[in-house]
């Protein structure tokens, strides 16, 4: 997939539409002309960390939140200024916000009734979203008789029955422990396969997004950092911030210079070549971003960048190793079954191919 | 050297195990039922609720004595001859000015009075506090901070300026007019809990009901009436409390015929001519608190509950 540039072209089939959103709390501006385009039956997922501006956007787009200025765009429509039942959208909170009183059957046909349905069509929506997402047996049940996975499904049953074209997931998992969290992960993805709907989707878990997306948007302070695919993000990030951001381990990253076309860190310096990007020859302060997984370990005195071991942590599949290049320190993924003894020293041999070099004045990929 | 002895003996024999370090304490730590801290905890609650309960207990007795008895002192003492005639004179024949029909007429005016503002205030109210902490318009806090100054203001500076509004309305000294002014006057305090408990609702199950289409009435009625019994009864125990117990609006813009039954029982309890019959007046008393006495037993739980959630977030 290509690495969408927001706000340049608009995509004849978006079916969320983004256009010059402003929003302004008082003094403070949250969103500052913020663009994106949802394309129809793609999972966007915006990820950031906490007070990024992700959920407030995902909640302009659901008409929750008055905006500023800007327009919002959904299935060729602008919504701009509809009502959230006008908009076409379903939504699922991180809360799950089930109504306490009713069962989930009337949980579930509560927006039918609200449209006026009939009878006989709502009993038989209800019917299908209970199927889809196995919720039968607890029709009749109230939900504070249920359990956090069971509610959630019951928050995305919520959306089904409304038979929209966009979906809206506001941290759905984030409540959920960490095994369910896995599970449900899975069945949302199977559940978008299954109904090709657009959904947008709020977390600030990197591997939800990694997994989930078909685009990720990593957002800070209101500002879309990157928008691509997650292979995208994860191999070339725009900047140090998503570069930090995604990832688990965390990227390693080494301060040093560019001259001579190569990368000098302290009294070592390592060959640019094969670096996908345009390098300058020179540069006073760069960083240069590894992965854990792209760098090989040789014995001490091969080509490379001489380090000190550290410790090791087992991580089940595989190990990763903290060693000090020049006082920073590198993680490396290494087999299980490798041993280094702390403070022996070793020679780390990053793949070029796959580095990020950055400005270290503008942050910027270089 | 006693060292291999013991191994050997444990070794040997299960028993020996059993009663070794298994003979020492054991489960649940036994409590003593009469220690110092409880006896001094029951005797202070006991002394407490004597303290309180005093004053019931002379006034009940009293209220079944006749006169003669009464005259002999001995407040403390159950009646030697129970009688309930002073019961009957103090609901349907005791005088008050003109009129010798008892409390009877009170406690219905009170009804009267009680059942409309009860019902307007907390339906209004409960409005009100709901679209201050959903639906916040532009400028709705500072409507707020006025409403609940309002309830700092005393009762007497607004005394005549409501005399001249209601003789101006037509309805001074009439029921309709106190229970306009009970409504008024019960708006910022149940504004503010109802307001508080809303606000305590979590901000998603109003997003969740705006998503499914429910609209402002929608959302009142069928997501957030029913999951707010506790802070109704609040409100309910607050306004039955407040409004029975009323004498000054009652004295002030009432007319005899439209008293409620605290300015009655004062006229009874406070006439000047004649003998003091305690008996009635302590009968009269106790009719007049009945009703919040009730409502206090009838709902105590709930109380609590609305209490504890409502008054607690700001």
């Amino acid at each position: 997939m290509m690495a969408f540039d927001s706000g340049s072209a608009r995509l004849a089939d978006a079916s969320v539409s983004v256009r010059d959103l402003m929003l302004s709390f008082g003094a403070v501006q949250v969103l500052k002309g913020l663009n994106v385009d949802v394309r129809d039956g793609e999972f966007l997922v915006l990820l950031g960390p906490s007070g990024c501006g992700k959920s407030t956007l995902l909640n302009c787009i659901a008409g929750l939140l008055e905006i500023t200025d800007g327009q919002i765009w959904i299935k060729g429509r602008n919504v701009t200024w509809e009502e959230p039942k006008d908009r076409g959208i379903g939504m699922v909170f991180q809360s799950y916000a089930l109504y306490p009183q009713m069962t989930v059957r009337g949980n579930l046909s509560f927006g039918l009734k609200n449209q006026r349905m009939p009878k006989a069509e709502i009993a038989e929506r209800v019917a299908r979203a209970a199927r889809i997402l196995q919720i039968e047996p607890l029709l009749d049940r109230k939900p504070g008789a249920l359990s956090g996975g069971q509610r959630q499904r019951v928050a995305i049953g919520r959306a089904l029955v409304r038979d929209v074209d966009v979906f809206l997931f506001d941290e759905p998992l984030s409540n959920l422990d960490a095994k369910l969290r896995a599970e449900l992960r899975v069945e949302l993805k199977r559940l978008h396969a299954q109904l090709e709907n657009t959904m947008v989707y709020v977390t600030h878990d990197q591997i939800e997004a990694l997994t989930l997306a078909d685009r990720i948007a990593v957002m800070r302070g209101g500002v879309i950092q990157q928008l691509a695919a997650p292979l995208e993000i994860y191999d070339r990030p725009a900047n140090l911030f998503v570069a930090g951001f995604i990832g688990s381990p965390a990227m390693s990253m080494l301060e040093g210079r560019i001259a001579g076309g190569r990368f000098h860190v302290g009294g070592q310096s390592l060959a640019l070549d094969g670096y996908e990007g345009d390098a300058p020859g020179t540069l006073g302060a760069a960083i240069l971003g590894l992965r854990p997984e792209h760098i090989a370990v040789a014995p001490e005195g091969a080509e490379g960048l001489a380090a000190t071991v550290d410790i090791d942590e087992p991580m089940g599949a595989d190990k990763l190793l903290w060693t000090e290049v020049e006082g920073q320190k590198v993680s490396v993924r290494v087999p299980v079954e490798t041993s280094h003894r702390r403070g022996s020293r070793v020679t780390l041999v990053p793949a070029m191919g796959k580095a990020s070099l950055f400005d270290a004045g503008t942050e910027a990929r270089l | 050297m006693a060292n291999p002895a013991t191994l050997g003996a444990a070794a040997l024999s299960a028993d020996a195990i059993g009663a070794g370090p298994m003979s020492g304490p054991r489960g649940a730590r036994p409590r003593r039922r009469l220690s110092r801290g409880n006896v001094f905890l029951y005797g202070t609650l006991l002394l407490v609720s004597l303290y309180y309960l005093l004053p019931l207990w002379v006034m009940v007795m009293t209220s079944l004595k006749g006169m003669p008895e009464i005259r002999m002192g001995n407040i403390f003492a159950p009646p030697v001859e129970v009688t309930f005639q002073p019961w009957v004179k103090a609901w349907a024949e005791a005088c008050t000015g003109i009129n010798c029909d008892g409390l009877s007429r009170g406690f219905w005016n009170s009804v009267r009075i009680l059942i409309p503002s009860l019902v307007i205030s907390i339906a209004v109210a409960s409005v009100n506090g709901y679209a201050l902490s959903n639906w916040r318009f532009r400028g709705s806090e500072t409507f707020f901070a006025i409403l609940i100054v309002g309830a700092f203001i005393p009762y007497q500076v607004m005394l005549y300026p409501v005399v001249i509004l209601l003789r101006e309305l037509g309805i001074y000294g009439s029921i309709t007019g106190l229970v306009l002014v009970h409504t008024i006057f019960g708006m910022p305090i149940l504004t503010l809990l109802f307001r508080n408990y809303f606000a305590s609702v979590p901000e998603e199950l109003f997003k969740a009901a705006r998503v499914d289409g429910a609209g402002f009435w929608g959302i009142y009625f069928k997501i957030m009436l029913p999951m707010s019994l506790p802070i109704f009864v609040v409100a309910m125990i607050i306004q039955v409390t407040g409004i029975w117990n009323d004498f000054l609006f009652g004295v002030v813009y009432a007319r005899p015929e439209t008293y409620p039954m605290t300015v009655q029982l004062n006229n009874i309890v406070n006439s000047v001519q004649g003998v003091k019959e305690y008996n009635v007046n302590m009968a009269a008393t106790l009719l007049t608190g009945l009703v919040p006495l009730v409502i206090y037993f009838a709902s105590g739980k709930l109380f609590v509950r609305g209490i504890a959630a409502g008054a607690v977030k700001g």
